[in-house]
């Protein structure tokens, strides 16, 4: 069973698994029960974050919480490390950073 | 009953063995778990609602995954899953599970925290797609993914070759085996590979059905480039014979083995040795795993890599030196024979270090203009200047003026290059330019943590 | 060359600065320095560059190291990361509101130019402060730089304007002798010089003891906090102005984004044994605390901290000052946690004195002598 044609990560297997609908930059984007935000995101498409430092895309590294290079933001502001974070219905994640009006949010 | 209040740092093959000895020793320890599920990475569970058999996870482990995963299943045990143990100070152990911190204290604290891939960058290496193997490895397994349609591996070590295998196995179309390990570095290493001949037969053979797989192999190599502007199209490298090859490819696996996950270790006050043979820094322990701070013991990869086996029977290790430390009797036979078997699985483990060697030269190489500390977007460059004109003897002065290591992960996949970087820029042995300081919290922690409110009996 | 017209015992900020001022004033400088340069407290401090909030007396010297801050680039060919876009102090209670008003009248005279704000105007300005804040008062050069990098940078251009300087070299002892100090060093050698300046910070107080000028040092370990790199959003450096120790936090947002981030407490901290613990649950309150100042503080994550040997007198005043005991003898030290901004001042005030023997910046406050029995 092969994965989405525009996604990075490719699906071997374990395809039977519960839909699960989210939003990465506004588009919705169906990942599976089980899935981390890390496989949920990169099986649709191609980055995670932009990098802090030296620009350009960053798409995770060591998949085990270690190199800290796959925390994104969500829509709403907050943080999570997506390959240990599993994926939640509803989840509204984006790949660039937010604007003022997100972080530092208004008090 | 009351015993030793014990803490146990890991939920892998070190942690999970060293709860089980404890357990049947009549106490009931407390075991910190930063994964959903207990197995440590090389037994890794995937999440529940995943189907797959054990054999087409763990392949020829899984009898060995699936008996450990019983093991800790049995056990009645105070587990705390998705926990991130961030600071250790005197007796007390601090943890943070969802916002909610909590001050554990110990009498007996057992490190077994495992191990991370080592890592010696390459340009490009930070590219979309380029994963270290043992994430490549963590995709397959848990998430039943692989890291895109047609991956290079690249690096060294025995899971260079499993993983690779695994993939092709999985159905992948691996392009490419790139082993840094000159040839003729495994034939070296066979006195003592021999040691564990189902296991060195096991390695041969997968390399020998990569080959018949179509997969690209190929020993003694220089990787030289990831290529790609803006995500990984290929890997540019060098063969043994001097010859520069570009294969095209749109992912890449890449990591020389492994290091330990020191961290705590080094907030719990434990003094550390370099060791020679591995050429990295290690917690000092005796052969039980105890450390010269009294109530504080490590065990499995945390320690020393030494591979799955030997964290199982280092953790029963661990745990019978707590007990022993404790007063706590226990079978001196069992102690013996574990002591047999781990000897054995260390001379195997040097075997693999010499058949798979870090690539020192290679790492001390790396071009000014290649990025060593992917967190900080510190290069090569930046980090000789300071060696320079700025004088860094050591590597945490270099971080306090390159920034090199200052990032989120604190190091540990900059740590082991920038170090070989330092040390050939500044022309001494490697053990002189030390190693990286750990500081609490040794993961991110979130500013939104609040410490659990203590409930109170009615007065 | 083992004679100098100058020997330094210490190479922090204090020293380091002092080394390049003297140098400055054509004196021949030997800075010993057991370490490296600014690798004490120096290097460990929160990084504020602050006229706020510093008691009036020492207004004059503040003001006097701001001119040189403003400089470093001309100086030293370094900016040390220097970032002049406020420095912002808040309150909690109404009380402390009122105490930084009458700051801000008192200060006017020494050149300060503060301007309160209410709680209404401190949200309009920046607006990512937590709502329960009652007032602010805000300092337009105030600011903040690089502890990590200063002292050694100053250190270096010490160095390239011709000062001998000596990193890695252990004092051993120190005599006096018919106007001439000599200084041992370990491994045998000694240096000597008319003069000797001791800037040798929370071990200081052993050297000055040898003279006959024992002060009441202690020593505490600034609990230091740093989060994850972030968008960079927030200008000024903020602090709490308050009573209360545990209330006192203070943070700032470097260019390349981590808020690094101070306060809650002191922790434990020794000059015998050279180690300062950052406590964990000192990381927590601080947390707390930052979140009552900026709530976005709870979105994101601290990833690092450290502590280092700050060292303090009972007044909250350093030495400064000629040695009442022993011509040829001065000492800057003791700087209670407060001597980044006015470093480089106290270099120059301190070179100026031995140079010229005197100096227009008042540190009488400061005299050694105050603690004398």
């Amino acid at each position: 069973m092969s994965g989405q044609p525009t996604g990075r990560l490719r699906r071997l297997a374990e395809t039977a698994r519960a839909p699960v609908t989210i939003r990465v930059d506004g588009v919705p984007v169906t990942a599976l029960a089980g899935d981390t935000v890390l496989v949920a995101v990169l099986a649709a498409g191609r980055v995670l974050r932009q990098a802090d430092f030296g620009g350009g895309d960053r798409a995770g590294f060591c998949l085990m919480g270690a190199c800290q290079d796959c925390w994104m933001w969500t829509a709403a502001g907050e943080r999570l490390r997506a390959c240990t974070t599993p994926v939640a219905a509803g989840m509204d994640l984006a790949t660039q950073t937010p604007g003022e009006d997100t972080w530092p949010a208004h008090a | 009953m009351a015993g030793p209040r014990v803490i146990i740092i890991g939920a892998g093959p070190a942690g999970v063995r060293a709860a089980e000895t404890l357990v049947a020793a009549g106490l009931v320890p407390t075991v910190i778990d930063e994964g959903q599920r207990a197995g440590g990475q090389v037994y890794r569970r995937p999440p529940a609602g995943f189907t797959r058999p054990a054999a087409q996870v763990y392949g020829a482990d899984a009898a060995k995954a699936q008996a450990l995963h019983a093991r800790f299943d049995a056990l009645a045990i105070d587990y705390r899953p998705e926990t991130l143990a961030w600071a250790v100070r005197d007796q007390t152990l601090h943890i943070a599970r969802d916002g909610v911190a909590e001050a554990l204290p110990f009498d007996a604290l057992i490190l077994a925290t495992g191990a991370t891939d080592r890592l010696a960058p390459v340009a490009g290496w930070t590219l979309p797609g380029c994963y270290s193997l043992g994430g490549a490895q963590i995709a397959l397994k848990a998430q039943a993914c692989s890291i895109g349609a047609r991956p290079v591996f690249v690096g060294t070590g025995p899971l260079l070759y499993l993983v690779a295998w695994q993939y092709v196995k999985a159905g992948v179309a691996v392009a490419a085996v790139l082993d840094t390990a000159p040839r003729g570095a495994q034939l070296r290493a066979l006195p003592d590979l021999m040691l564990r001949p189902g296991l060195l037969a096991r390695g041969l053979a997968m390399q020998v059905r990569l080959r018949a797989a179509g997969v690209t192999m190929a020993q003694g190599v220089t990787p030289l480039a990831i290529a790609g502007a803006h995500e990984v199209t290929g890997l540019r490298y060098r063969t043994a014979a001097g010859v520069e090859r570009t294969i095209a490819g749109d992912a890449v696996a890449m990591g020389f083995h492994l290091r330990p996950e020191t961290q705590l270790a080094d907030l719990a006050g434990c003094p550390f040795v370099f060791d020679e043979a591995l050429q990295q820094w290690r917690p000092e322990a005796d052969r039980d795993g105890r450390t010269p701070r009294a109530g504080v013991y490590v065990a499995g990869d945390g320690l020393r890599i030494l591979g799955a086996d030997a964290a199982e029977v280092s953790g029963q290790l661990a745990a019978r030196a707590v007990m022993a430390d404790a007063g706590i009797a226990s079978n001196a036979r069992e102690t013996a024979r574990l002591y047999t078997r781990k000897a054995r699985l260390e001379r195997f483990a040097r075997g693999l270090a010499t058949a798979f060697p870090w690539p020192a030269q290679m790492a001390a190489a790396t071009p000014d203009a290649v990025m060593v500390c992917r967190c900080e977007g510190i290069t090569a460059g930046d980090l000789r200047d300071v060696a320079g004109d700025k004088n860094a003897p050591e590597l945490n002065r270099a971080k306090a003026l390159s920034r090199i290591g200052m990032g989120r992960c604190q190091g540990r996949f900059c740590g082991p290059a920038a170090a070989e970087i330092l040390a050939a820029a500044r022309g001494v042995p490697l053990r002189d330019v030390g190693r990286l300081r750990s500081a609490a919290p040794v993961k991110p922690l979130p500013m939104a943590t609040r410490t659990a409110p203590t409930t109170e009996p009615d007065a | 060359m083992n004679r100098a017209d100058v020997i330094i015992i210490g190479g922090g900020i204090m020293g380091a600065s002092a080394a390049f001022f003297l140098r400055q004033h054509g004196q021949s400088v030997i800075l010993l320095e057991r370490g490296l340069i600014g690798q004490q407290a120096s290097g460990v401090n929160f990084g504020n560059v602050r006229r706020q909030g510093r008691h009036l007396h020492q207004l004059p010297l503040a003001n006097r190291a701001r001119e040189i801050w403003l400089r470093l680039p001309e100086l030293i060919g370094e900016d040390c990361e220097l970032v002049t876009a406020g420095h912002l102090r808040v309150a909690h209670t109404s009380e402390m509101a009122d105490r930084m008003a009458a700051y801000a009248d008192d200060s006017r005279a020494y050149g300060l130019d503060l301007e309160m704000l209410s709680a209404n105007a401190l949200r309009d300005r920046f607006p990512y402060l937590g709502t329960q804040l009652v007032a602010g008062c805000h300092d337009a050069t105030g600011g903040h730089a690089n502890p990590r990098l200063t002292a050694p940078a100053i250190g270096r251009a010490a160095a390239r304007a011709g000062a001998d300087v000596r990193e890695q070299t252990e004092v051993t002892g120190i005599a006096h002798q018919a106007g001439e100090f000599t200084v041992a060093i370990a491994g045998g050698a000694s240096v000597c010089a008319p003069v000797l300046l001791i800037t040798a910070g929370a071990w200081a107080g052993k050297l000055s003891a040898q003279f006959g000028e024992p002060v009441p040092l202690a020593v505490h370990g600034p609990q230091m906090t740093v989060t994850e790199p972030l968008p960079y959003r927030i200008a000024p450096t903020i602090g709490v102005s308050t009573p209360h120790l545990h209330e006192t936090v203070y943070f700032r947002q470097v260019k390349r984004g981590n808020i690094v981030c101070g306060g809650f407490a002191r922790g434990p901290a020794s000059a015998e044994t050279n180690r300062a613990t950052v406590l964990p649950e000192a990381i927590l309150g601080q947390m707390e605390q930052l979140r009552r100042v900026m709530p976005g503080f709870a979105r994101v994550q601290t990833i690092r901290s450290w502590s280092g040997i700050e060292s303090y007198l009972p007044d909250d005043c350093p030495i400064m000052g000629p040695s009442v005991t022993t011509p040829g003898l001065f000492y800057a030290f003791g700087f209670c946690g407060a001597g980044f901004q006015i470093g480089p001042g106290v270099g120059a005030v301190m070179a100026e004195l031995i140079a010229t023997g005197r100096t227009d910046t008042p540190i009488e406050p400061y005299a050694i002598g105050r603690f004398a029995r």
